[in-house]
């Protein structure tokens, strides 16, 4: 029969009408302002004591809460009020300590049902969340030279030692250049070193002067040289981050030497930048011998200890240190393999040369910032933030011989000697990196951001809805249902799919409801002709339907390419745009092809109509 | 009902083809000696947004800017007589928008710290080049397409239709100094998606009546298929342009930009796809025998 759906195309768009309420509800029930509280160290248990003890301040300074809840990693209070939102996290951060890191949160209120489902509401972008963006670039270039710089200086040592003379050894850019006075000895320099530093390669070039040696950095060595310090500038990065109490950081690698910083929610960029711009530091000092030392707390990796008492006088800083890794010596026992910068290297050497059998510490040292909980003369309670630094030894070892360039921390666990590894690591001193580009949106712009969206998108839709049923009539009515359904499935994958709903992201869903009609007006247009040229009712229909099938479907398809191309060269807000075009194309062309043919089916299919009302 | 009117489009193609030349010498004469107007996006520097109580004059602010030592200041209202925006181009530095604000706060006033951006030089830069390469990019993934689901002179007429609207709407943001961002780069290439949109419609109808009416000039043919298209053009212009007054006028500054570009756009590509794809067209000497050889190969789907 014409115009007549088989069962199971009707019951797909029952089912896809299904799919798209359900996970566009998520998006109508408003989230509840919540602080959230997790440990520094991912051992912390935060259970219902922790729990209680929150409370019990919310309580002390009159701020209406409920539904806390507590997992054993992190807890959740919810709060009556937006409001008392910062002043709550003050309480509880001043109540709770620098332990513990507390963050501003906005809890979704999705029933559970929904959210068994996997539904939850669109995760909403800096620009309309309100928060911080910074683009940090690290200079990998001083890494290299950093690593290039100590090597000269061995370099040179070694060839001190194998009396093999040479008039200049000197940096030039990335190359390592020495200079010879005969023949002979560049041939046993060249020799050595290809026997010894197989990162660096001899360069021959036609024309070249024999007496010099030009040493390049192999290509492989210098991919791992930048690749481990991005990992470890990511690794300090998301440390301090935590610190900030961000309900959800985002910190991740972008390109080859870019890391990208989002903390939504966070207003104080000048505390951001100055947390995100901190180091901390570590000092290698001797155990001090009954003079009078400087005592710490001992707090390693596996748990605290007994105090330390350090000598004053520190023989490196975290400065020196290039490296440390975890690895296993000869026997498979885990140890922590350190290399130190020449200068570095010198100064141990210098200062172990007597003092083999003493116990060498290493203090790490962190500038923190604290919450201080006074009452000022009108009994109010005031709080203000106060920067300390904390500092505790996170190794003790007894020195077995003179230390050099290179040495190892051994009687260590197995995850202890990776963890000393990573304080080590965040201690020294990585590439150095600079901000190059920062974007901060206030909470209010993005509050603002979202209103006039929502409007535009309401205002339009409902512009375009008056001129369809003005222009085709009943068909018109078809179309605008199929373009509400349009907005509610684009909304529904994206939620599903995670997708970060930006400014632009909302305009790409306006201009996806501009559009999206498109593919019915075709339809229609297609319809009337068939009508003009003497088709019957059904038959204009149906033809109507096939015709126009080819031209949108080749329409759509440029133009997801041109979505996809602007996905790949945008960035953040303008590849919002781009998700929501591509989806809203293809969301389009079901609700504007099948979801209004299976309404005009059932309408008007198989039965005897003479004027069809388009 | 009557029959469709035809008309006939093609006959004054000398006028479209003057009047497209004018825009073209106008909008390139335009970008090569004055360029764009580049916004923070592309251009780097730091500007910050910040919202006073009270209507905030901008003369007297860029006075106390200028007094504080920065160097030419540009102060502007944003969208309200609230709002104050203020760039420094040139010379970027991350502590200036800390330093602005406490020029700022200053008096006693109170302000809001609406929004900060600094774009590093070298981020100005790499945007650039890459916008003008997802610009290359597109036009020749389009053009391959067109050129294997139609035929190549079909893909020429849809490219230099692209072309044309592209140059005509940057054009038209240089001479009138509107700020080129990168929202309004996505505006530009969705500007390429909807002419594109349009064009192929248009082409998909000249294909099938090039195979269906058998006796009739190539003019003919265009005319006809223009003719029969004409009102989904118009209706579909129409619907985009209602949506895009709405984000013009109520969406807000920060998209205000995004709106003009596609205005624009949407206005040159609903003209471009009547006018110069069906004339490039006819400039190739497009004829039935341009298609017969694909006439086998059409898509049939029978989906509803």
């Amino acid at each position: 029969m014409l115009n007549k759906f088989p069962l199971w195309k009707n019951i797909l768009i029952l089912l896809v009408i299904a799919f798209g309420f359900i996970y566009a509800t998520p998006n109508f029930y408003p989230p509840d302002p919540a602080i959230q509280l997790s440990g520094q160290s991912g051992a912390m248990v935060i259970d219902d004591s922790v729990l209680q003890k929150v409370e019990g301040a919310l309580d002390e300074a009159g701020i209406d809460y409920f539904d806390g809840q507590a997992d054993g990693e992190s807890l959740l209070v919810r709060l009556q009020d937006i409001d008392l939102q910062l002043r709550a996290k003050e309480v509880i951060q001043a109540e709770m300590g620098g332990e513990y890191i507390v963050a501003l949160n906005l809890a979704p209120t999705t029933p559970d049902w929904l959210s068994s489902l996997g539904g939850q509401p669109m995760k909403l972008g800096l620009d309309l969340s309100g928060g911080v963006h910074f683009l940090l670039e690290v200079d990998l270039a001083s890494a290299v030279a950093v690593r290039l710089e100590g090597d000269l200086q061995e370099i040179k040592t070694v060839l001190r030692e194998e009396r093999i003379r040479y008039r200049s050894f000197e940096l030039k850019g990335n190359q390592i250049i020495g200079q010879f006075r005969d023949i002979e000895q560049v041939k046993k320099a060249t020799a050595l070193i290809r026997n010894s530093y197989r990162d660096l390669l001899p360069e021959t070039t036609p024309g070249q002067n024999p007496l010099s040696l030009v040493l390049n950095l192999s290509i492989a060595a210098t991919s791992i040289i930048e690749d481990s310090a991005i990992k470890q500038n990511l690794t300090s990065l998301r440390n301090r981050v935590n610190e900030l109490g961000v309900s959800e950081p985002l910190v991740s690698r972008q390109g080859k030497n870019r890391i990208v910083v989002e903390l939504p929610g966070v207003q104080d960029t000048a505390e951001a930048k100055r947390i995100i711009g901190k180091t901390a530091n570590l000092e290698f000092r001797f155990e001090s011998q009954g003079k009078s030392g400087e005592r710490f707390e001992f707090k390693t990796p596996r748990g605290q200890g007994p105090e330390a008492e350090l000598e004053k006088k520190a023989i490196i800083t975290g400065e020196n240190v290039t490296d440390a890794q975890p690895s296993f010596d000869q026997n498979g026992r885990p140890q922590v393999s350190i290399t130190l910068d020449a200068k570095g290297g010198w100064q141990m050497g210098h200062a172990t040369r007597d003092n083999v059998g003493r116990r060498l510490g290493v203090l790490f040292i962190e500038y923190k910032t604290k919450l201080e909980k006074t009452v000022d003369e009108n009994g109010e309670l005031v709080i203000t933030p106060v920067p300390y630094i904390e500092q505790h030894v996170i190794s003790l070892a007894t020195v077995q011989s003179q230390l050099g360039k290179q040495f190892v921390i051994t009687g260590l666990e197995q995850r202890e000697s990776s963890e000393l590894a990573l304080l080590l690591r965040a201690g020294a001193l990585a590439a150095p990196m600079y901000i190059v580009e920062e974007r901060t949106i206030g909470p209010s712009l993005g509050a603002d951001n979202i209103n006039l969206g929502v409007k535009s998108v309401t205002v339009g839709m409902a512009m375009v809805l008056l001129f369809m049923v003005v222009i085709y009539r009943a068909f018109g009515l078809a179309a605008n249902v199929a373009l509400t359904m349009n907005l509610l499935l684009l909304v529904a994958f994206m939620s599903l799919l995670g997708a970060t709903l930006t400014l632009p992201g909302i305009a790409g869903i306006v201009l996806t409801v501009g559009m999206a009609v498109d593919a019915n007006v075709l339809i229609f247009s297609r319809i009337r002709e068939e009508r003009n040229d003497g088709a019957t009712v059904q038959g204009s229909i149906s033809a109507g339907y096939d015709r126009a099938f080819v031209s949108i479907l080749d329409a759509n398809i440029t133009t997801l390419i041109v979505a996809l191309i602007l996905f790949l060269i945008g960035s953040g807000p303008v590849q919002g745009f781009a998700v929501t075009l591509s989806i809203g194309i293809l969301t389009s062309m079901f609700t504007s092809i099948v979801m209004t043919r299976g309404l005009v089916n059932l309408v008007v299919g198989g039965r005897k109509i003479e004027t069809l009302w388009i | 009902m009557t029959d469709l009117k035809v008309y006939n489009f093609m006959g004054i193609r000398k006028y479209a083809v003057i009047f497209s030349a004018i825009l073209l010498s106008v909008s390139a004469w335009s970008l090569y000696t004055q360029g764009l107007a580049l916004g923070l996006d592309f251009s780097g520097g730091t500007q910050i947004e910040v919202g006073y109580e009270q209507p905030a004059n901008v003369g007297e602010l860029r006075d106390k800017l200028s007094a504080a030592g920065f160097n030419n200041p540009v102060v502007v209202h944003f969208g309200s007589e609230t709002d104050v925006l203020i760039r420094l181009q040139g010379e970027p530095d991350q502590k200036l928008a800390e330093q602005i604000v406490e020029v700022l706060k200053g008096d006693g006033q109170q302000i809001e710290l609406r929004r900060v951006d600094y774009v590093g030089p070298q981020i100005g830069e790499e945007l650039r080049e890459d916008g003008g390469l997802g610009m290359l990019t597109a036009l020749a993934v389009v053009m391959l397409y067109v050129a294997i689901r139609f035929q190549l002179k079909f893909s020429i007429a849809a490219v230099l239709a692209l072309v044309h609207d592209v140059i005509i709407t940057l054009g038209i943001f240089s001479l009138a100094r509107f700020e080129f961002d990168l929202t309004v780069l996505a505006a530009v290439l969705a500007v390429v998606g909807y002419s594109l949109n349009d064009t192929i419609v248009v082409s998909d109808r000249i294909r099938e009546n090039f195979r269906k009416i058998r006796k009739a000039t190539a003019i003919e043919v265009i005319n006809e298929s223009l003719s029969q298209t004409l009102w989904r053009t118009i209706n579909t212009s129409v619907t985009t342009m209602l949506v895009l007054l709405a984000l013009f006028f109520i969406g807000g500054e920060l998209i205000h930009n995004f709106a003009i570009a596609l205005m624009i756009g949407v206005g040159i590509g609903t003209y471009s796809s009547i006018y110069v794809a069906a004339t490039v067209m006819l400039g190739l000497n497009v004829d039935r025998e341009d298609l017969l050889e694909q006439v086998e190969g059409e898509l049939v789907d029978d989906l509803p």
